[in-house]
């Protein structure tokens, strides 16, 4: 039974990546969105423009996704024949998830609020396109280092 | 490779000749006249504003026009006709058109005119309809609006602000006037908070009863009519159908203009480009028998350009090279490949005061890493296609979307080279496809390795690729401040900062922290550590001293040196910053492969493989597209901060020639 409990906390691991990166991104490009439609109903020539900047903070989501089928695909859940996992693996496991999930979640939020203003930028000078788009990128460095820690501890763990 | 050598031009000629030698100059587009010139005792400038306001009226009426036809009889195209760009016209039609400007003006002007009769027409059928709808309570009152009684009785129409019925509309009538014994009262109808009602009683009795029925809420209705409701609406209604009827008319009246489209769109281009050319006029000074231009020609053009007006005008030409303190503007000029590259460069800042130009060299990293991030075979096979089959489909579409499909299309080649390096083709989908609907596993082996399979290497090679980009971009600085002969500024900015980091480099290549990160051991023969240790410490050493050389107080001065020895923390994220390289390759990886394992969840046989076409298609649709974002942004990125960092600035300002601004058609040119 104890041993089973293993695989339980590697398989929230993987779901804290998903879900909480999931909800960051969701949250950020949501309220880009909002604001990008504000754009388009002034000038709808902005619309490939502003859909650019509302697609940024997105991909936290996806880096969530990734970790979690890393995980997942790492203990054996997704071929269907479950590795038996110990307890402390799974807690590695699952800490190993959290920096993507918790910095997912966070800078995508705030990543969502820059698209926010550099779709400020491109309502009001549209040619300065290039530059805006730089804003929420800064942000998304920190989400790709989060991932990279999640990743490399993932895929170092040995199952 | 270059920015554009630019000259000073000024032309000196006779003002008789000057609408023809504008017209020339609009034509050959080279020079860029400068704007804002001071009048003197001799040369004063010509107010041109009536005649300008005169072609602007006509372009925006012109406009205007073809913005009707779009509305009421729309041109067909196609979903990529945004791409066709603007239509190739002759001189020979061109010229016609000029020739019957004035025909072409009053066609415009009646479609304005048409347009606006049925924009009052509609507003006058949404008053027709309010009307109707305001009577529609009333339409069961048997009598007129406007009934004010018989020879012996008095009537009172109207409406009191409560709900009743008839019962209590009689309750609340005789409570209100006791004394009045014969009446005639009846609720016409009810809303949300009115009742529409009529009462009659006798002629002695109107004055109690109007103001008995006042205490009660009793207002008469502000639409009145000698007409009974019912006919009355009828009557609206007819109108309405009159109006609509004539909007229709209307509007195949407008249709029937649909051949005049293209006349029109030459004449709006015609009025822009005098328009310009009237605005040029007017910033010209000009003497009572010449007038003079000045402005910039590059210097390709300078000499061609002098003696074609030699040879047409009476003038004086003067081209020479700029002054120090002149700021040029900057036209960029590069090779087909490059030339794609140069929006990623104007986004950012066109070169600035004796920058170089970076296009070429940023191409080639462009493609590299943007290869490098999407890195899978198929995808950059489809993207190549797509772009390449536009391109081909599309010759004449505008220039800035030519030079960004290009782009795409030479990162696709990269992306498909990528993808065959490290073994991507949708992912897995070979493996997928093999296992679930032939029974045996067949793998397309990677031709360098799998990134999945093997992060850390994946990541020293993207740190090892983003190295040689940072340093590729203090070369160039070292090649700019060499050009300009600032030597001493050249080892202390750059190649100091170079002994320094290829010291730590190779300090920390042989540490077991490195070996354990990366499972590659480096062992150098004890002379190489000792020399990394002393061109670290030699490195910082030079650093501290010469970085704030300008100042000097010798003790800011080292403080200084030691504030810019800081920025190794800065070189330190920068390198960190490339791990988005294997990251974003990850991503596209493992996603195609979600997708893949997604789709082949059905199973085999025929559900199964009708299940992963659906999925494949739309996974990898969706999956391409949201990649292609990111490598885009992400590349962008890299080249902005972490390349354009160690070098550029931009801030040029862009050459903006004096030529033939045509929105909607380009004039072939006749030789």
């Amino acid at each position: 039974m104890l041993g089973q409990l293993g695989g339980v906390y590697a398989l929230l691991g993987a779901a804290v990546a998903a879900l909480l990166a999931g909800i960051g991104s969701a949250v950020g490009v949501a309220i880009a969105g909002q604001a990008a439609a504000g754009v388009v109903t002034e000038d709808p020539a902005k619309f490939s423009k502003v859909l650019i900047l509302q697609l940024l903070p997105g991909t936290q989501g996806i880096y969530g996704l990734l970790v979690a089928f890393v995980t997942l695909s790492k203990t054996g859940l997704l071929g269907g024949s479950m590795a038996a996992i110990d307890v402390p693996t799974g807690l590695m496991i699952l800490a190993a998830c959290l920096p993507i999930g918790i910095v997912g979640l966070i800078s995508a939020v705030n990543q969502g609020k820059t698209s926010v203003a550099s779709i400020g930028i491109v309502a009001k000078k549209p040619e300065q396109f290039g530059k805006a788009m730089l804003f929420p990128a800064m942000v998304e460095t920190y989400a790709i280092l989060a991932l990279l820690v999640s990743i490399l501890a993932v895929n170092s763990i040995p199952v | 490779m270059a920015v554009l050598e630019m000259q000073r031009i000024g032309i000196c000629a006779m003002k008789k000749d000057r609408k023809k030698l504008l017209e020339l100059l609009q034509q050959k587009g080279v020079v860029e006249i400068d704007a804002h010139v001071e009048e003197d005792e001799v040369f004063k400038k010509m107010d041109t504003s009536s005649s300008r306001n005169i072609f602007e009226k006509n372009a925006q009426a012109a406009e205007r026009a073809l913005e009707i036809l779009q509305e009421y009889v729309p041109e067909k195209k196609g979903m990529l006709a945004s791409l066709e760009g603007k239509a190739l016209v002759d001189a020979r039609s061109y010229d016609s058109v000029i020739k019957r400007q004035d025909a072409i003006m009053s066609k415009a002007r009646q479609l304005v005119s048409l347009s606006r009769q049925i924009a009052e027409n509609k507003a006058n059928i949404q008053k027709r309809e309010n009307q109707i709808e305001a009577l529609e309570p009333w339409k069961n009152l048997d009598v007129p609006m406007n009934f004010m009684g018989t020879r012996k009785t008095e009537g009172f129409v109207g409406t009191v602000s409560e709900l009743m019925n008839t019962e209590q509309l009689y309750a609340a009538v005789t409570q209100a006037v006791p004394d009045v014994d014969a009446f005639f009262a009846e609720v016409i109808s009810t809303d949300r908070d009115q009742t529409y009602l009529c009462v009659i009683c006798g002629k002695k009795d109107a004055p109690v009863m109007e103001e008995g029925l006042r205490s009660i809420g009793f207002a008469r209705p502000s639409q009145i009519g000698s007409l009974l409701p019912a006919d009355r609406q009828e009557q609206l209604r007819g109108k309405r159908e009159a109006l609509i009827q004539k909007n229709e008319e209307i509007i195949s009246q407008i249709a029937a203009f649909a051949e005049a489209r293209r006349d029109l769109e030459l004449v709006a281009d015609y009025y822009r480009v005098r328009l310009d050319k009237y605005e040029v006029l007017g910033g010209l000074i000009q003497s009572k028998s010449t007038f003079l231009i000045t402005g910039y020609v590059p210097k390709r053009d300078g000499e061609s350009l002098k003696q074609e007006l030699d040879r047409n005008f009476t003038l004086s030409v003067e081209v020479t090279d700029v002054e120090e303190e002149d700021i040029p503007p900057i036209l960029l000029k590069n090779g087909k490949l490059a030339a794609s590259f140069e929006g990623v460069v104007e986004s950012f800042g066109l070169p600035g005061k004796g920058e170089i130009d970076p296009t070429a060299i940023m191409a080639w990293c462009y493609i590299f890493l943007f290869g490098l991030m999407l890195s899978d075979a198929a995808y950059g096979l489809m993207v190549f296609l797509a772009c390449a089959i536009v391109l081909k489909k599309f010759p004449r579409m505008g220039e800035g979307m030519q030079k960004s499909l290009r782009l795409f299309m030479y990162c696709g080649i990269s992306t498909l080279v990528w993808g065959v390096l490290f073994g991507g083709y949708f992912g897995d989908v070979v493996d997928v496809v093999s296992r679930t609907f032939f029974g045996q596993q067949v793998t397309i082996k990677a031709l360098w390795f799998v990134p999945l399979n093997d992060p850390m290497k994946m990541l020293v090679y993207s740190m090892l690729f983003g190295l040689i980009h940072m340093f590729l971009g203090l070369g160039l600085k070292a090649y700019m401040l060499i050009r300009d002969k600032k030597y001493l500024d050249c080892f202390c900015d750059v190649g100091l900062w170079v002994i320094f980091l290829m010291g730590l480099i190779l300090m920390f290549l042989p540490s077991s922290m490195f070996a354990s990160i990366s499972q590659m051991y480096f062992t150098f023969p004890p002379a190489v550590n000792t020399l990394a240790k002393a061109m670290a410490i030699g490195g910082a050493a030079g650093i501290c001293l010469m970085s704030g050389r300008d100042n000097k107080n010798f003790a800011l001065r080292i403080a200084l040196g030691a504030y810019d020895l800081y920025n190794v923390t800065g070189w330190l994220s920068d390198v960190l910053s490339y791990s988005r390289l294997l990251a974003l390759g990850l991503a596209t990886g493992v996603i195609a492969s979600v997708i893949n394992s997604m789709g082949s969840m059905a199973g085999s046989g025929v559900v199964g493989a009708i299940v992963f076409i659906l999925v494949f298609v739309v996974g990898h649709v969706l999956n391409l597209a949201i990649n292609i974002l990111g490598a885009y942004v992400h590349t962008n990125r890299l080249q902005y901060v972490e390349f354009f960092g160690k070098f550029y600035e931009g801030g040029g300002r862009p050459f903006n020639p004096f030529n033939m601004k045509t929105k909607y058609v380009d004039i072939k040119e006749e030789n």
